[in-house]
């Protein structure tokens, strides 16, 4: 009987504390007030929202997501030195631009959609379609001679950590 | 300590200023569509970032309050950048590229968005 009440306030308790973690920083003080209201939001906007996330995403090893995070956080930054080189010392004749191909083995659209994401944020790639079947990502890359390589280390150094993170 | 602070904050601002100006620069560079769209989504992140680290620190060193609105901007970049490029992405290749002049799949459907698969053979649910 709690849990069904239970339930039925908290859809999904993930997003109420993600909301409430959110509005928090939104209004940059943490007052009752403001902690208050977060929590209204937080039950409100779930509730709401329900018939769009029929199936919600799992994280099942949220100390790898961190990891993961970090990861990604410090590609961002070694991709934007590597991309300011070419832009900066490399002739567009000289720059091998090339689509890749890359196979996809995740499932869940949130995982895919974070993989998509990353690529485009790292070294020199651009997510730009996946195959109708979800099977398949798109990728150009901006300089490479390569391709294999660049496809090899995107399937290890990415989509193998959110495997493990949502699978 | 405040003249540390005020040195790290200056570096920060030129660096990020310096990635801005940088990603612009690729975009008027870059010959291609494809090849634009790599500049504004990396460069610009980072001279983004490097404003937002240098506001923080301004704000804990010489306001004393710790300001949080920066790490929601960077989620905000770094959630909105890659669809924003994807989106990019898709209308260009609508509009300029077929499929024939793109790699196969290599599986069974092709990419989605180019529909020369018939309708019915085409998955709906795309999990």
């Amino acid at each position: 009987m709690l849990g069904a009440i239970l339930r039925r306030v908290f859809p999904h308790p993930q997003l109420t504390a993600f909301l409430v973690m959110i509005w928090l920083l939104l209004v940059n003080t943490i007052t009752p007030g403001n902690l208050l209201l977060g929590v209204i939001l937080g039950i409100l906007i779930p509730g709401v929202t329900q018939p769009f996330w029929p199936d919600r995403p799992r994280v099942r090893r949220p100390l790898r997501a961190i990891e993961y995070i970090l990861i990604v956080l410090w590609d961002i930054c070694v991709a934007n030195v590597a991309v300011a080189r070419i832009i900066l010392f490399k002739s567009n004749a000289d720059t091998q631009s090339r689509w890749i191909v890359v196979p996809i083995e995740l499932r869940s659209p949130e995982a895919i959609t974070i993989l998509a994401g990353t690529i485009t944020m790292t070294p020199g790639t651009v997510t730009a379609m996946l195959s109708a079947d979800a099977g398949h990502l798109l990728v150009h890359c901006l300089d490479t001679d390569d391709p294999d390589a660049v496809r090899d280390e995107i399937k290890d150094r990415y989509e193998r950590r959110l495997k493990e993170i949502f699978e | 300590m405040e003249l540390i602070a005020e040195i790290v904050i200056s570096l920060m601002l030129v660096i990020g200023g310096l990635f801005g100006l940088l990603g612009s620069w690729g975009l008027v560079k870059l010959d291609d569509t494809m090849r634009r769209l790599h500049a504004p989504t990396k460069a610009t992140t980072l001279g983004v970032g490097g404003v937002l680290i240098a506001s923080m620190i301004y704000f804990a060193v010489f306001l004393d309050r710790i300001s949080l609105h920066e790490l929601l901007i960077t989620a905000f970049l770094l959630i909105t950048a890659p669809i924003t490029a994807n989106f990019v992405a898709k209308a260009h290749m609508h509009r300029d590229v077929k499929e024939r002049d793109l790699p196969k799949t290599g599986g069974e459907y092709g990419w989605a968005g180019y529909d020369e698969i018939g309708d019915s053979e085409q998955p709906i649910d795309t999990k």
